[in-house]
């Protein structure tokens, strides 16, 4: 930035590209080039005794969906509704801070992002703590007899989209209370006062005005919760494994990379696809302009 | 930005049910957030022989806290990660305000294919970014280290960081900015007093997130890392065997220091807003 | 000592029926001979005599051996809790070594598991570079046969370690995966049975049937690792592992399926399975052994471990020299002092799988006085549980192996 400024008088038509060099060459070269080379692993044949040699070999994408589309599926699944949880449970308590927050909203603020102080994979293990057989919760209600001895909540997609929901809160909070907050109070007064009742006032002037912060989170969560495979590790059981954890088998375990390398350009292609689709009916600019 | 809640408030009498509703579901949600924690700390001081972690309350002690720093590889591991994340930080933010001004403020050739780039770097999973990483590392020959965990934590933490700079940009009045050149202001001394003053709050909150990104990023830098190891990899790997305590002891005492935080960022706030 | 470590298949140049029967016959004789077994090397049968001494050193590597420079460091790469440790974090066994010797070990609890720890270091072993450990420690099975293949490994300079000869256990000497020792010696071996919670299951458990017993459904708990879970399903089937087929493979398969459809299986667990056992969500799982000791030392007394009565399956954690290290004779020197009772003992008193090392026993109870440990027949296994316990199929190939694992796979992988 303070470099490339002054050349501005040089011309205008230079001025972005010149901003624009570091990041670009950064991302090309850690990002793009890693990417294409993953690409074309994809296309490899060979074990890891011998190595993978690159050959155009696009059946391994056939397989990669053949044996893995349970997988797939779920990701997906698991990732729209744990996406959706987190919105509703963290909207009302974003509109909260950012309606009737006053002087305490950063604050606020401070003690929803405060668990995140706190490593990811802590707190996940601690959700592990709690949800355990014997544990704090059902510990106690199986020993007040109202639930029977077997019951569990661990290993169950139950368990997993919970410790999804729980990792997402903040990363949605943040974009929700941003769009709130900019939602103009006169707005919504004037809405009460010309006929809408609180709840009408409510779904037809703060929601929509809040579209962007929801789109946004939607999007980062979405995303993330899609990919991971820590929670289903974790928190999981026989039948909720996602594709972030069969890529991760692929790599580490059979180092069947090929495999690995065309499940995650599926996936890749798959959220690329997403999130077009997404933009489209959304509006790129809500995208643009406020995700993260 | 404060200034238009008071706007907001007494609407209507109807609307105080609701808004008590509301207070105590914001509650309820706070223990929800907190809960695990709480449950980490109260188990940071629970009596387990053999250093390990156990679910059983075993009695209380202080004597994890005591032996805070006793097993160094975590502690080793938990300075690597501070060290990454505050230089992730620096180096993201760096490289990513120039851009995030010019895709706000210009159109230019290439501006879309830049946007579909830094999508492309946010979507990605992360299995994928770290698996090509080490690829491509692996070919130039780059051992694997702190510097190879710390340019794939850029590789992402860039990306996230021109959305945040770039939102906060694109709000901005460019008024300002033309006045301060009509002023006679050359571009450079607009930029530091006046755009730059107004994008700080969103470089600010684009650094904190990667430093938050970085701290906690487990699946990249699992193949970045070679022999290196950073918090969550060393506690991810102990998790199969047990964790020490000591791990519960010192994310209690991260934890703490963000409360420190929390709560004079929150006497400030009060004071410049009060 | 996770999902990956006990990645078990040996890498079998013989009959397995053999290797199986000198196994049995091996523990046998350690067992009789106790605790002040000396010179067991050299009562061993004769087949292993010829490894019982050290084999000097031959062609290229002579040169390079006799080229390199004592240093006074030495990079240890293991497991985590896999060695003694004090609340400070002082590792007792590597401080009087470093006495001893002068060189100061550098010890990095950095493997997690076999596989994700190879697929770290194959690429860059491949490539020619050094990995930056001296001694680093891989389970017998698939990946280290393929360590071995691809010669990622320094042959050892046996006159080096006298010790081992002096001190090893037969049932370390000479194995099938490595014969001659040429490559490694054994850092810890242990079987895979079955631990229970007896309070929870309300009955004692016997056999690998239970694993399929309704009546814990949703609390039983299985094995990640695909060699552990297919190797039960065998014998839960009859089938013996070292001689099982592709067929038996589908077979097993399709019990672990059933398994798993009925809704038996709480989860396939890696290392972390005997958390889940501590803790109560399962009340049966397939186990190792030092991991019930550990979990008794921990509280956790209720614990049991079986070897059912179909057998156990038995693996070997292994030392071995990657190419590239910067201080080889450290490590050789290291090797050498872990073959001491002295050493040993003080190790085995903390981590309890299976000692190598049989005079440890001896100085574990009368010097470091722990009988618990030095009497425990998991630490030092009863002939019974020894004479039950089974060896892990032997891949022929790579193709082999993923034969093996494209069938177990999908199961844990659902």
């Amino acid at each position: 930035m303070s470099e490339a400024r002054p050349h501005r008088r040089l011309g205008r038509g230079a001025a972005p590209f010149l901003l624009g060099l570091p990041s670009w060459l950064y991302l090309a070269a850690f990002f793009v080039v890693p990417l294409v080379a993953m690409l074309s692993m994809s296309l490899a044949t060979g074990n890891p005794l011998t190595g993978y040699v690159f050959s155009w070999h696009f059946a391994e994408f056939g397989h990669a969906i053949g044996r893995y589309q349970d997988q797939l599926v779920r990701s997906f699944w698991y990732g729209a509704l744990s996406t959706f949880i987190t919105l509703v449970i963290t909207y009302p308590v974003a509109y909260w801070i950012a309606f009737y927050g006053g002087r305490h909203k950063a604050s606020l603020l401070f003690l929803i992002l405060l668990p995140f102080f706190v490593s990811f994979v802590i707190r996940t293990l601690a959700w592990q703590f709690i949800l355990s057989d014997q544990g704090l919760v059902l510990g106690t209600l199986k020993s007040a007899g109202l639930l029977p001895r077997s019951f569990y909540v661990l290993s169950t997609s139950t368990a997993v989209i919970g410790g999804l929901v729980y990792n997402s809160v903040a990363y949605y909070v943040l974009p929700l209370y941003v769009a709130l907050e900019k939602v103009d109070r006169r707005v919504v007064q004037a809405a009460g006062d010309l006929y809408a009742s609180p709840a009408s006032a409510f779904w037809r002037v703060v929601l929509p005005l809040s579209a962007p912060g929801i789109f946004a989170g939607f999007l980062l969560v979405f995303v993330t919760n899609v990919g991971d495979f820590v929670n289903a590790a974790v928190l999981g059981g026989p039948g909720t494994n996602m594709v972030g954890n069969v890529i991760q088998y692929n790599f580490f375990n059979s180092q069947d990379y090929p495999m690995a390398a065309a499940l995650s350009s599926i996936l890749m292609f798959l959220l690329i696809v997403a999130i077009y689709l997404y933009a489209r009916v959304f509006g790129a600019e809500t995208i643009q302009d406020y995700a993260a | 930005m404060s200034a238009p809640a008071t706007l907001g408030e007494g609407i209507r009498s109807g609307k105080g049910l609701a808004r008590r509703i509301l207070v105590i579901y914001t509650a309820c949600f706070m223990v929800y957030t907190l809960l695990p924690i709480a449950v980490m700390i109260a188990f940071s001081f629970n009596n387990s022989p053999s250093g390990r972690v156990s679910l059983k309350w075993l009695g209380f002690t202080t004597r994890w806290y005591s032996h805070a720093f006793a097993i160094e590889d975590l502690t080793g591991a938990l300075l690597h990660s501070l060290e990454v994340a505050f230089a992730s930080m620096i180096v993201s933010v760096v490289l990513a305000t120039p851009l995030a001004i010019a895709l706000a403020r210009y159109r230019f050739r290439g501006k879309s294919a830049s946007d579909i780039v830094i999508f492309a770097d946010i979507a990605a999973p992360a299995v994928v970014v770290g698996a090509s990483l080490l690829s491509l590392f692996l070919t130039l020959n780059l051992p694997r280290g702190l510097l190879t965990i710390l340019i794939a934590h850029v590789a992402f933490g860039v990306a996230f960081a021109v959305v945040v700079i770039r939102a906060r940009v694109s709000v901005l009045d460019r008024s300002l900015d033309r006045a301060a050149a009509d002023l006679g202001a050359t571009p450079w001394v607009a930029f530091w007093t006046v755009t730059f003053p107004l994008i700080l709050p969103g470089i600010v909150g684009a650094g904190l997130l990667a430093f938050a990104l970085s701290i906690d990023d487990l699946i990249i830098t699992s193949f970045v890392a070679g022999q290196t190891l950073t918090f969550p990899l060393w506690v991810y790997g102990a998790v199969k065997t047990g964790i020490p305590p000591q791990v519960f002891v010192l994310s209690t005492l991260i934890f703490l220091g963000g409360a420190i935080i929390a709560l004079i960022n929150s006497i400030v706030a009060h004071r410049n807003g009060g | 000592m996770s999902d990956e470590k006990k990645t078990n298949s040996g890498y079998r140049l013989d009959d397995p029926a053999i290797v199986r029967g000198l196994t049995q016959s091996r523990f046998t004789r350690r067992n009789v001979l106790g605790a002040g077994a000396m010179g067991m090397a050299a009562m061993a049968l004769p087949r292993f005599a010829r490894a019982a001494s050290p084999a000097p050193l031959s062609g290229q590597w002579a040169d390079w051996w006799k080229k390199q420079k004592p240093t006074k460091e030495l990079v240890f790469a293991n497991w985590p809790y896999y060695i003694d440790v004090t609340d400070k974090g002082d590792h007792p066994s590597l401080d009087a070594f470093t006495k001893k010797t002068g060189i100061k070990v550098k010890y990095l609890e950095v493997i997690q598991d076999n596989a994700s720890f190879y697929a770290k270091i194959a690429p860059v072993l491949k490539a020619g570079q050094s990995i930056g450990n001296d001694i680093i420690v891989i389970t017998n099975g698939w990946l280290l046969t393929e360590i071995l293949m691809q010669d990622f490994a320094v042959p050892l300079w046996q006159e080096k370690v006298p010790n081992f000869f002096k001190n090893a256990s037969p049932s370390v000497i000479n194995p099938a995966y490595d014969p001659g020792n040429k490559h490694t010696m054994t850092w810890q071996s242990g079987i895979t049975g079955i631990a229970y919670n007896p309070k929870l299951t309300g009955r004692e458990i016997t056999s690998f049937d239970d694993l399929w017993d309704p009546k814990f459904a949703g609390h039983v708990g299985m094995m990640s690792d695909l060699y552990e879970l297919g190797s039960a399903a065998m014998l839960k089937l009859g089938i013996e592992p070292t001689k099982s087929t592709p067929d038996d493979w589908k077979k097993a398969a399709a019990a672990l399926k059933e398994q798993k459809d009925k809704g038996i299986v709480r989860q396939y667990y890696d290392q972390s399975y005997i958390t889940a056992l501590e803790n109560g969500d399962t009340w049966i799982s397939q186990a190792w052994s030092g991991d019930v000791f550990q979990a008794h030392a921990k509280g956790f007394k209720d614990l049991k471990f079986i070897v059912p009565e179909q057998g156990g399956m038995i693996w070997h954690d292994n030392m071995l020299i990657p190419k590239g290290a910067a201080n080889p004779l450290s490590a050789l020197e290291w090797m050498n002092y872990y073959y001491t009772p002295e050493a040993a003992g003080t190790i085995e008193d903390y981590v309890n799988y299976i000692c190598p090392v049989p005079s440890a026993q001896a100085y574990i109870k009368d010097v470091i006085k722990d009988a618990a440990v030095a009497d425990s027949p998991l630490v030092f296994p009863s002939q019974e549980m020894l004479s039950k316990v089974h060896d892990f199929y032997v891949f022929k190939s790579y193709d082999d192996n993923k034969a093996w694992t494209d069938t177990f796979g999908p199961i844990v992988q659902g």
